[in-house]
């Protein structure tokens, strides 16, 4: 697993970025909506901007579509700086959040649109031939004449991909493409857009502010807020080495305990927490001695037992989550935090009720000290 | 309450509904009706007066309609590319050329035409060649054109702005977003999905424009459409011939005014 993560970052800065943002800042009015973003897109890979609402990772990935300018810095179309161009001359597609579907064309007619819009003309037998591959790239094969409102919203949403991967886009952008979709169908459409990915090798940029969605679809995530970039890694990187509060927060979830560092021994820090006891933990980004920091816990990282060492915690709430079960715990001074146990320990311990007194530990590798922002 | 209303709607109706069935008038007294016939309906489109009158309307109605049309659709367009202070002043000053009474344009473009012709017209007598005559500017058709072209197009704009404004946005980000020009973007996204409002608008546009009076009163020059004619004809007595003209202008107008708000909600619905 390492050693992929390696040859993946030693392949990106050999290869020249598809898309780049150089320093931009975007301003509506007085609103500062994104500000000095710096991010290098990889050819062929699956970018997530991740972020809640009103973070700048729809007007990032705007920037990119050339729907807004960016107010400063550049932003660059695989190696040319693209700041003036207009959306309709860059080679990149969107698949839009209600999809954007033209109503009154055929699906047909809504995937050649923008084959038909190449100057010099392409016949007109070429693009009923490139409509048909791309019905079939997204299972709609025989759909060609149908009216866009016979179509469910998942079928919405394959035209609409169907519309944009046919003209083979340098950047396939897609804005909160399963927003609109139920549950169950919304998994289907990720691993569907996945496997179109790696089959058609284009580079894909999703803006979501879904975690797990961004979690388990992308190469690499950017984590956005307050229109700045806070993170970019690969889903494992932020999930095990989070910059940030921030970042442990919205990625997966976390529990956070204040305090304040004493002491550094190389990645190693000692933290002294608000209740006065002193806990070790890595950091895995700088903190400095004194620094209000907090230490940041994955609940499935911590082990409840009836004997040992640890601390003493009370149950007070269980979940039943099948292969897991979720317990809301409290402690005396650090207060209340999650703890997710796989079933096996259950199994072990025999099942941890509501009222009852346990022990809770964990690794001091599990435990990151991190920036309180 | 209700037979206040009803009142209220018979006095209003009641003087049309007797235009209509005094044009079916078999004698010639306007006052009386004796028998049933369509005959002043022959004798009207008979009348080569009648007749000319009709086509100088149907002329104007026509070509102002279609210029408020094309313009009111460009301005109203463009108007959605804009925000801000500008647009509000914009909004403002349409709804306030829609609401402005109809003497107050004709006054205000007669006189506007007569000063700038008085200027121009020995500017261009100056300037044309010895021997042949200049043209003179004058009032007559094309001030009538554009005395209506002008406040048809606020009419227009409000139209198709309404329907633009129910538009969802990301359709022409979608269409640009596939490489199409704005003028391509206009043509295959817009105009179809606006189109309904727009053939409203040249609907209404005629209809006002082939009922209008007062601006054409103030400006047609030498011209006679057919209200006019109605009202200089009028002071030499009503005819049930009149009523048969009035009678054809209700029909034609109604129709067209029906048609228009059938497209209009249609063009609601499909914009959904």
């Amino acid at each position: 697993m390492i050693n992929e993560e390696i040859d993946a970052s030693t392949l990106a800065d050999s290869q020249k970025p598809i898309a780049e943002f150089r320093n931009v800042s975007k301003r509506f009015g007085s609103v500062l909506a994104a500000s000095g973003l710096n991010l290098k897109i990889t050819k062929g890979e699956f970018l997530s901007f991740l972020g809640p609402s009103g973070c700048g990772k729809t007007t990032a990935l705007r920037m990119l579509a050339g729907f807004e300018a960016a107010s400063e810095g550049d932003v660059l179309l695989d190696g040319e700086v693209v700041n003036g161009l207009d959306a309709h001359h860059r080679p990149v597609n969107m698949v839009f959040q209600h999809y954007a579907l033209f109503p009154h064309m055929t699906v047909a007619q809504n995937i050649g649109y923008g084959l038909k819009q190449r100057r010099p003309r392409l016949p007109k037998s070429l693009i009923t031939e490139k409509v048909g591959k791309a019905l079939d790239v997204v299972r709609l094969g025989g759909y060609e004449n149908r009216r866009i409102w016979e179509m469910s919203g998942g079928q919405q949403q394959r035209v609409a991909l169907a519309r944009a991967i046919i003209n083979e886009p340098k950047l396939l952008l897609l804005d909160e493409p399963m927003a609109a979709l139920d549950r169950k169908l919304r998994k289907e459409m990720q691993i569907e857009l996945q496997n179109l990915q790696r089959q058609l090798g284009i580079t894909f940029v999703l803006v979501t502010h879904d975690q797990e969605e961004a979690l388990s679809m992308s190469d690499r995530i950017c984590v956005m807020k307050d229109g700045k970039i806070v993170q970019v890694g690969s889903p494992q990187e932020l999930y095990d080495r989070p910059s940030n509060r921030y970042v442990a927060g919205f990625v997966g979830t976390s529990n956070f305990f204040d305090g304040k560092v004493t002491r550094i021994a190389g990645t190693r820090a000692s933290v002294l927490l608000e209740n006065g006891v002193e806990v070790e933990g890595s950091s895995v980004s700088q903190v400095s001695v004194a620094q209000s920091v907090c230490i940041s816990v994955r609940p499935e990282q911590i082990k409840l037992h009836r004997k040992g060492e640890g601390a003493n915690v009370k149950v007070l709430n269980r979940i039943f989550l099948g292969e897991h079960t979720e317990y809301l715990v409290k402690h005396e001074t650090l207060g209340e935090f999650f703890v997710l146990s796989p079933r096996q320990s259950e199994l072990n311990d025999g099942p941890f009720n509501t009222g009852d007194v346990l022990f809770a530990s964990w690794e001091a590798s599990a435990a990151l000290v991190l920036d309180s922002n | 309450m209700r037979i206040y209303a009803l009142s209220v709607y018979l006095f209003l109706y009641i003087p049309i509904g007797v235009i209509a069935l005094f044009s079916f008038n078999a004698g010639r007294n306007a006052s009386q009706l004796q028998g049933l016939s369509t005959k002043w309906y022959g004798v009207a489109l008979s009348n080569p007066f009648v007749m000319d009158a009709l086509m100088t309307s149907l002329t104007v109605a026509l070509t102002a309609a279609f210029l408020a049309t094309v313009f009111g659709t460009m301005a109203a367009v463009a108007l959605q590319g804009i925000s801000g202070p500008v647009r509000k002043m914009f909004d403002l000053l349409i709804y306030v050329a829609v609401m402005i009474p109809g003497i107050v344009i004709g006054i205000a473009t007669l006189i506007g035409l007569i000063t700038v012709f008085d200027q121009l017209n020995p500017l261009i007598a100056a300037v044309w060649p010895d021997g042949a005559t200049p043209p003179k500017l004058n009032m007559g058709m094309g001030s009538l054109i554009a005395a209506h072209t002008m406040f048809l197009m606020a009419l227009v704009i409000i139209i198709v702005r309404a329907r633009l404004a129910g538009m969802d946005r990301s359709l022409t980000e979608a269409s640009s977003d596939l490489y199409a020009t704005p003028f391509g973007t206009f043509r295959q996204v817009t105009l179809p999905l606006i189109f309904p409002a727009v053939l409203a608008g040249f609907l209404l546009s005629f209809t006002f424009s082939f009922d209008d009076f007062i601006i054409a009163f103030f400006v047609a020059g030498s011209e006679t459409t057919l209200p006019i004619y109605v009202f200089s004809s009028i002071r030499r007595g009503v005819t049930p011939e009149i009523n048969a003209i009035g009678t054809m202008v209700l029909a034609v107008s109604l129709v067209l005014l029906v048609a228009a708000q059938i497209l209009l909600r249609r063009g609601a619905r499909s914009a959904r």
